[in-house]
């Protein structure tokens, strides 16, 4: 079943004057057509205001299509009494770590999501001990928030929309204000969540190391999907993906020069070990 | 700096007053508040400061710590005595120079008043110790529900003060990078006299403002994303409920008024003015 489906999905911004009169409308989205199946692991790749993020936002029904439709779990999310359905099956999570932890204490923040769905206090407390075991963060659980690092704030962030029990988790840039560490830690948390509850996964992002595991890649550009397909298959196009001003792994670059100089190097490198166990074959 | 202001300076131990249901202690605060302007004796003191020594036992506070809370009101403790002392005309005159006039009911209304202002700090400094400021808002939310009835927005400005105290820090911490920032490019934040130094807190306030209203903005699309929709049909994930400590410390409070109350007026025990 498709987890997310989108059908020439369109999004306008208005522009407006000092006076804050319409002048015009700016596409932030250009008929974009998706679809993520259960399960699936899927990145969305584009430079700054490319409108990757525009199209998260409408994952999760804080942004509505201006034209064409987005289904979330099979409902329109242009329908009103579907708003906190659609929010519920799509949890998200946020690029500042700051701005998204409301509780003042871990285990209340991560409790929040269930509250507000008026989860029965007995269960509410089993899904936050749940969720913060599952990501790593049950030691920190009566801390405060402004204590702990980037990279387990948002852990925290993650554990709050886990509590939630959503189908699919939607993280919009999760790693672009973190440091290298904090960067790993909540990819390695995503990744785990993804082993053990097999929720559906859409990662947002601008750096091309963080999917070499996923399903599958859409790359956007001024609004629209200029190109889709496994990380295997969108790698291998070096030239284009530097078009769109994205940094290609140096692994992958490396490859592409090699083979360039005339070396039989197979496209779509992504490790450094395939690439080394591949030299090591030559003599 | 700003960072080591606590609001509410909750004080973390282990005691019976930290675990008591923070709605006892709110109104227990406030009944003790008024108990403290029942009565005008002696007798009355002594039963309220075996009272306060008391709570200030079972809060496992140091008495150091509390005092320490005392040093602001210094100077309104000062000019309450100093007025209250020379100014009431009441009874037999005790010293008499120039324009000073100490009377008897002078000397007695500014003894009172300095010891009920500094049970009154320590009385209600004793909450804020053993209360964190999330079971504060919290109690307050459950203790004001009923105004709800006539749209109060209760659960609007519990929400609103919870949040404001978990910004409280990061704000903080953004005031002394916007003040460093500004301080690099040559801004001067220290000489001059107080209009200029006003003037000079602008170019601080104006981002710092400006990214508060982003951080709000952000703040409130998470919320929604989390499927926030206000007060109705939401669960909580501490409930307050009452437990046998709690109708214990009601009963022990309302035994405490009514006591302070009778002694006050009706011990006659009489010290020299007092």
């Amino acid at each position: 079943m498709n987890m997310i489906q989108t059908e020439k999905l369109i999004f306008e911004y208005e522009k407006r004057d000092e006076e804050g009169n319409v002048i015009g409308t700016s596409r932030a989205i250009d008929e974009v057509d998706i679809d993520v199946k259960e399960g699936q692991f899927i990145a969305i790749l584009g430079h700054n205001g490319s409108g990757k993020s525009t199209l998260a936002k409408h994952m999760n029904a804080i942004l509505v299509p201006t034209e064409g439709t987005i289904w979330v779990d099979g409902r329109d999310t242009k329908e009103p009494q579907e708003l906190w359905n659609v929010r519920q099956s799509a949890g998200m999570v946020f690029q500042n770590p700051d701005n998204q932890i409301i509780g003042t204490v871990v285990e209340e923040d991560v409790g929040f999501g269930p509250e507000n769905l008026g989860v029965p206090t007995d269960e509410i407390w089993q899904r936050v001990e749940d969720s913060l075991k599952a990501v790593g963060m049950i030691a920190y659980r009566h801390h405060s928030p402004n204590k702990l690092s980037g990279g387990q704030k948002q852990r925290v962030a993650i554990a709050g929309v886990v509590a939630m029990e959503p189908k699919c988790i939607v993280l919009d840039e999760p790693t672009a204000m973190l440091d290298p560490v904090g960067r790993k830690e909540v990819l390695k948390t995503v990744k785990k969540l993804r082993e053990k509850k097999k929720v559906t996964v859409i990662l947002i992002t601008h750096y091309m190391e963080e999917v070499i595991d996923a399903d599958k890649i859409y790359v956007m550009d001024h609004g629209h999907v200029v190109m889709q397909g496994t990380p295997r298959e969108i790698f291998s196009r070096v030239d284009e993906l530097k078009s769109y001003r994205l940094d290609v792994p140096q692994v992958t670059l490396l490859a592409d020069e090699l083979r360039r100089r005339g070396l039989s190097v197979p496209e779509g490198i992504l490790r450094k070990e395939e690439l080394v166990e591949y030299l090591c074959q030559l003599d | 700096m700003i960072r080591d202001i606590t609001i509410g300076q909750y004080y973390p131990a282990k005691s019976v007053l930290h675990r008591l249901d923070p709605r006892v202690k709110l109104v227990s605060t406030l009944l003790y508040l008024i108990s403290l302007f029942l009565f005008r004796s002696i007798p009355g003191y002594i039963v309220a400061t075996l009272f306060l020594a008391g709570i200030i036992r079972a809060s496992r506070v140091p008495l150091k710590h509390i005092v320490k809370g005392l040093k602001p009101i210094i100077m309104l403790l000062l000019i309450t005595v100093i007025f209250n002392l020379f100014l009431t005309r009441d009874g037999a005159v005790l010293f008499h120079k120039w324009i000073f006039t100490i009377t008897e009911g002078g000397l007695r209304t500014a003894v009172y008043m300095a010891v009920r202002l500094i049970y009154l700090i320590i009385g209600s400094s004793l909450m804020t110790f053993t209360t964190t400021p999330n079971e504060l808002t919290d109690g307050i939310e459950k203790l004001l529900y009923p105004l709800n009835k006539i749209h109060v927005p209760v659960h609007e400005v519990a929400m609103m003060m919870s949040i404001a105290l978990r910004f409280i820090p990061i704000l903080s911490e953004e005031t002394d990078k916007i003040m460093k920032a500004q301080i690099a490019r040559g801004a001067d934040l220290e000489s001059g006299n107080m209009i200029q130094r006003a003037k000079s807190m602008i170019p601080i306030l104006v981002p710092l403002f400006v990214s508060a209203f982003r951080r709000a903005n952000d703040l409130a699309m998470a919320m929604e994303a989390r499927c926030y929709r206000g007060g109705e049909g939401r669960t909580k994930m501490k409930p307050l409920c009452y437990r046998t400590r709690d109708r214990i410390a009601y009963v022990v409070v309302i035994v405490y008024v009514i006591s302070v109350f009778v002694v006050g007026r009706y011990v006659p025990l009489k010290v020299w003015i007092f």
